[in-house]
């Protein structure tokens, strides 16, 4: 299908709580620069697939690869340390700390000499300065004070932070759940932006969504999920939008050309 | 502030009319916000200061109703002697609570870590600074246990420090076999046991050691928590763990960490109280538990976590000790002054609640 090798691939997932089987097998292949939607009812092991890719839980059986390797993450740390950031459909924000403490939370900016090193002091004006280019670059300055505290903020605003979080320390994959589920019309166009902004500097973008007009605008490839394993890859050009549906909810058997193994 | 020109063209026929919208952030800012807004505002990112203002309010208060015997040098920092080993124990429950945990056993690691302290020192006739550094790791491990079956066992933390206190407070017991070392026996063996309770003097005021130990405590632990990312972690942590667990804060061993430290406070508190004693008494400091969540309470930190200030809580401390001596001086029934210190309490939750609002 592609002659270039997957950035991000797996090959038979499987995830199982206690009788139910998430995860069955499943596949999935991501390739450099491009952005890839996955789809799928309720219920057809999306969010078990994306935990997997992003450390959150451990398989139990199949392998994952990252640039040809195998890799095992046991947790969203070791994801993250390896490349992947995650855009949580919960945003994973800390609403009482502040906008710059929160793009940093986990990987801190220390004082240079002794004031980092023995009294390990943080160094806010280099965090607030990087913090404020990040958002910057994605045109997200409308947010006056980096010093304010993330409860302040609008949704949109929120999601826009949490996107330039992860855009600002993703080296390899970005992964973005439900980005535009909890926002209104104007927010939702932003964030889509934001995605080909970010995807425009080459990263890789795995893109879950319910939405299937912003699925069809920004995808170059649908990735369909069905009964913990996946059923397809379509092309949005090739397909329509009551197809993809109809291939999700298993109302259409998929054609032999994009079926998956 | 322009909208970006649009990476990408809107698919959906109603959106069309975006760009035609106005693109400035809404603001509401200058109109439409009564004072009593903007005081909670002001109070939402300035959490130390509703204590600050109750503590200088009833300074002045007592200071008028009962005149220059209370506010003379000799009684102000009598308060700070009285209320430093409550507030030392205080900043270690400080800790904890700002990961939306609770500590119950704080009192009874103070009475064992200074019951080692003394035992040690008399019964085995270890050198008493090994004995302190003994005390430490007593304290230390008691938090240790606390902490590793609040995050690893993922007990809830009410019960597994409900347990401790009775395990450790029972151990104390059992260890000590019930026996006071008296005062005048330590310090002629061991005066560094009561190292705390001496003190210099200012012109009228006293300052003992245990004093200066509990401000210079509570300010290194504000440093800590604004200013290193320690710190940050353990307000993430309390504010919303999964977020923090997800962003990056290795959540487990923070707060392991968090209840050593507490423990390790609460150690440093029974060498101050051996100062403030004279003696090693297994029946010592019984209620400091309770205290230490009174000031902790009263010092604007929430009890849900990720909120407070560790200023508010010397504040809080001082304002029970104000209170206390104030209406003692006044010439009140002591139990006036519990009625205050609960009314106090409720009022300081309440007052929690409301500049919560204004987050929303």
């Amino acid at each position: 299908m592609n002659a270039t090798q997957p950035i991000l691939s797996a090959r038979g997932l499987v995830k199982r709580y206690g009788r139910v089987t998430a995860l069955d097998q499943a596949d999935f292949d991501l390739y450099p620069g491009e952005i890839l939607a996955v789809i799928g009812d309720n219920g057809a092991g999306k969010s078990s697939l994306i935990k997997a890719l992003s450390g959150a839980v451990s398989p139990d059986e199949g392998e994952i690869r990252l640039d040809g390797k195998p890799i095992h993450f046991r947790s969203p740390m070791d994801a993250r340390a390896a490349g992947i950031e995650t855009v949580y459909q919960n945003l994973a924000l800390s609403p009482a700390l502040s906008i710059a403490d929160n793009m940093f939370l986990g990987r801190e900016i220390r004082k240079p000499g002794v004031l980092g090193s023995v009294f390990r002091m943080l160094d806010r004006p280099a965090m607030e300065r990087t913090a404020r280019e990040k958002l910057s670059e994605l045109g997200l300055m409308t947010i006056q004070n980096i010093s304010q505290a993330v409860e302040t903020l609008s949704g949109g605003q929120r999601q826009g932070v949490a996107v330039a979080r992860a855009a600002a320390f993703g080296s390899k994959v970005i992964i973005m759940d439900e980005p535009t589920a909890a926002l209104g019309v104007k927010e939702s166009r932003r964030v889509l932006d934001l995605i080909q902004d970010v995807k425009a500097r080459g990263m890789p973008i795995v893109l879950i969504s319910h939405n299937m007009p912003h699925v069809f605008e920004v995808a170059d490839r649908i990735h369909i999920h069905r009964l913990g394993r996946r059923l397809a890859v379509i092309k949005p050009s090739d397909y329509s939008m009551s197809d993809a549906v109809a291939l999700m909810t298993g109302a259409m058997k998929p054609p032999a050309d994009v079926l998956a193994a | 502030m322009t909208q970006p020109t649009p990476a990408s063209s809107p698919s959906q026929d109603f959106e069309r009319v975006l760009p035609a919208s106005p693109a400035e952030v809404a603001s509401f800012e200058g109109h439409g916000k009564t004072f009593l807004q903007r005081a909670r505002e002001f109070l939402h990112g300035n959490p130390a200061a509703v204590p600050l203002i109750v503590l200088l309010a009833s300074l002045v208060i007592f200071g008028l109703l009962v005149g220059s015997k209370f506010f003379s040098a000799f009684a102000l920092t009598l308060i700070l002697q009285q209320v430093a080993i409550t507030g030392i124990v205080a900043a270690a429950q400080t800790l904890v609570i700002l990961t939306a945990g609770i500590d119950l056993s704080v009192g009874a690691i103070m009475v064992l870590s200074s019951v080692v302290m003394g035992q040690f020192t008399f019964r085995y006739g270890l050198p008493p600074e090994l004995s302190i550094l003994c005390g430490f790791a007593v304290g230390a491990l008691c938090g240790f246990i606390n902490g590793f079956l609040v995050a690893y066992v993922r007990l809830p933390a009410f019960i597994v420090t409900l347990g401790m206190w009775q395990v450790i407070l029972a151990t104390n017991f059992l260890y000590s076999a019930n026996e006071t070392i008296r005062a005048q026996e330590i310090s002629a063996n061991a005066p560094i046991l009561q190292f705390f309770g001496e003190n210099f003097r200012l012109g009228g005021a006293v300052f003992t050691y245990g004093v200066i130990v509990f401000v210079a405590l509570v300010l290194a632990l504000w440093y800590v928590l604004n200013h290193t990312a320690w710190g940050r972690h353990v307000y993430a942590i309390g504010d919303d763990e999964q977020a923090a667990e997800l962003s990056g804060v290795r959540v487990k061993p923070i707060l392991v960490s968090v209840y050593v430290l507490s423990g390790l406070i609460c150690a440093l508190a029974g060498w101050a109280m051996i100062g403030r004693l004279g003696s090693v008494s297994p029946t010592a400091g019984q209620f400091a538990n309770i205290e230490s969540i009174t000031a902790v309470v009263i010092g604007g930190i929430s009890l849900f976590g990720g909120r407070g200030s560790i200023l508010g809580t010397m504040f809080g401390a001082l304002i029970v000790g104000v209170f206390a001596l104030g209406l003692r001086l006044w010439g009140t029934d002591p139990q006036w002054t519990y009625l205050m210190i609960g009314l106090l309490i409720i009022a300081a939750v309440a007052i929690d609640q409301w500049i919560r609002k204004a987050a929303a």
